[in-house]
């Protein structure tokens, strides 16, 4: 039997209207004790005001060794990014 | 201020609020044992968390208790130069940690007794109390509801887990009792009367007792003597390590 508390991925939300970021992992038996201990490891010096937790093992990850096929092709399309036209002058922010 | 009130009331304040540094500080003494030696790394944080709230209330009762004294008393000269007597904490703080079990479970119980004392000193009609009280109370909300769920995992947990809590819950039962046998500094009108939170505090263990599938002892004998000043032979060991550096070389700084 595998004696090791499962490993979490720790999100917190540092202020409101943020996003959570990811901020590291710890282990955990569940996913209350795995929101207590993200904050006593993460939280102590104000950093946030939301945590979220997932089980590591429910994250799917893209594999790095398929990043050619992933990526490149989005590199050579300039045209997918809105560059290319005139902003009249009454428009601000873009 | 001082004129205002008697002398009597006034001692019994800087002896109220000594008391209350004593316990927070005895207690956050033996969490920081823990630092480097939790079971698992989140939990060694955790717990040496607790110290340092602990440590933070210690200090606020010990600034208040030191410009109360006058007379160059100051938060270290009543943390660093008393002696056993002199220490006021009820007994439970100053056990030792033993297991997990026995360290998780006298938090429990000790953080629920600050929560429900807490809570009503918030409502105390001297000002600086109250607003001590304040601030730690969130504090010990924590403190509850982490040493609350450890004490059900534990107590519903394994069989060695289960026994292990049985264990601490024979040693420990004995001590609950000092908490709340009266001093004469917690009958003035500026402090919590212990017998007005132990309805609430009975209540509390009984219910997370239950769901962490152990059984409250019927046991009513307990021990006492620690809010006087009458200490198990753990005390002084304590004080010991912890106020060595200063003893030595006194009025050493960083």
């Amino acid at each position: 039997m595998n004696k090791e508390w499962p490993l979490w991925e720790i999100f917190i939300r540092s202020r409101q209207g943020l996003d959570h970021k990811h901020v590291g992992s710890l282990h955990a038996a569940d996913a209350q004790m795995a929101i207590e201990n993200a904050r006593d490891v993460y939280t102590r010096r104000m950093e946030g005001v939301s945590i979220w937790v997932v089980e590591s093992k429910h994250i799917h990850a893209s594999n790095p060794t398929e990043a050619g096929e992933l990526y490149d092709p989005a590199n050579d399309k300039a045209y997918r990014h809105p560059t290319f036209y005139d902003l009249p002058d009454e428009v601000k922010h873009m | 201020m001082a004129d205002q009130i008697t002398d009597t009331t006034k001692s019994r304040l800087i002896h109220y609020a000594t008391h209350l540094g004593d316990n927070a500080l005895i207690l956050g003494h033996r969490n920081s044992e823990w630092c480097g030696h939790g079971p698992v790394l989140e939990q060694d944080i955790a717990i040496s968390n607790i110290a340092l709230d602990l440590l933070g209330q210690a200090r606020n009762f010990y600034q208040y208790a030191a410009e109360l004294t006058g007379n160059g008393a100051t938060e270290d000269t009543l943390a660093y130069l008393r002696d056993v007597p002199d220490f006021k904490n009820t007994l439970i703080a100053e056990l030792p940690n033993g297991d997990w079990a026995q360290t998780v479970l006298r938090q429990f119980f000790f953080s629920a007794y600050q929560y429900y004392l807490y809570r009503q000193l918030q409502k105390s009609g001297d000002a600086q109390l109250a607003a001590i009280a304040e601030k730690a109370w969130k504090e010990v909300s924590y403190h509850l509801r982490w040493s609350s769920e450890w004490v059900i995992r534990l107590g519903d947990g394994t069989e060695e887990s289960h026994e292990r809590m049985n264990r601490a819950l024979d040693l420990l039962w004995t001590y609950t009792g000092d908490m709340f046998i009266p001093e004469a500094y917690e009958t003035e009108v500026f402090a919590v009367d212990p017998a007005r939170v132990k309805a609430d505090w009975e209540q509390k263990i009984k219910q997370v007792l239950e769901e962490a599938t152990l059984t409250v002892p019927e046991n009513t004998w307990t021990q006492s003597g620690g809010k006087k000043g009458i200490h198990s032979e753990h005390l002084g060991y304590i004080l010991a390590e912890m106020q060595f550096l200063q003893r030595a070389y006194p009025g050493a700084a960083w």
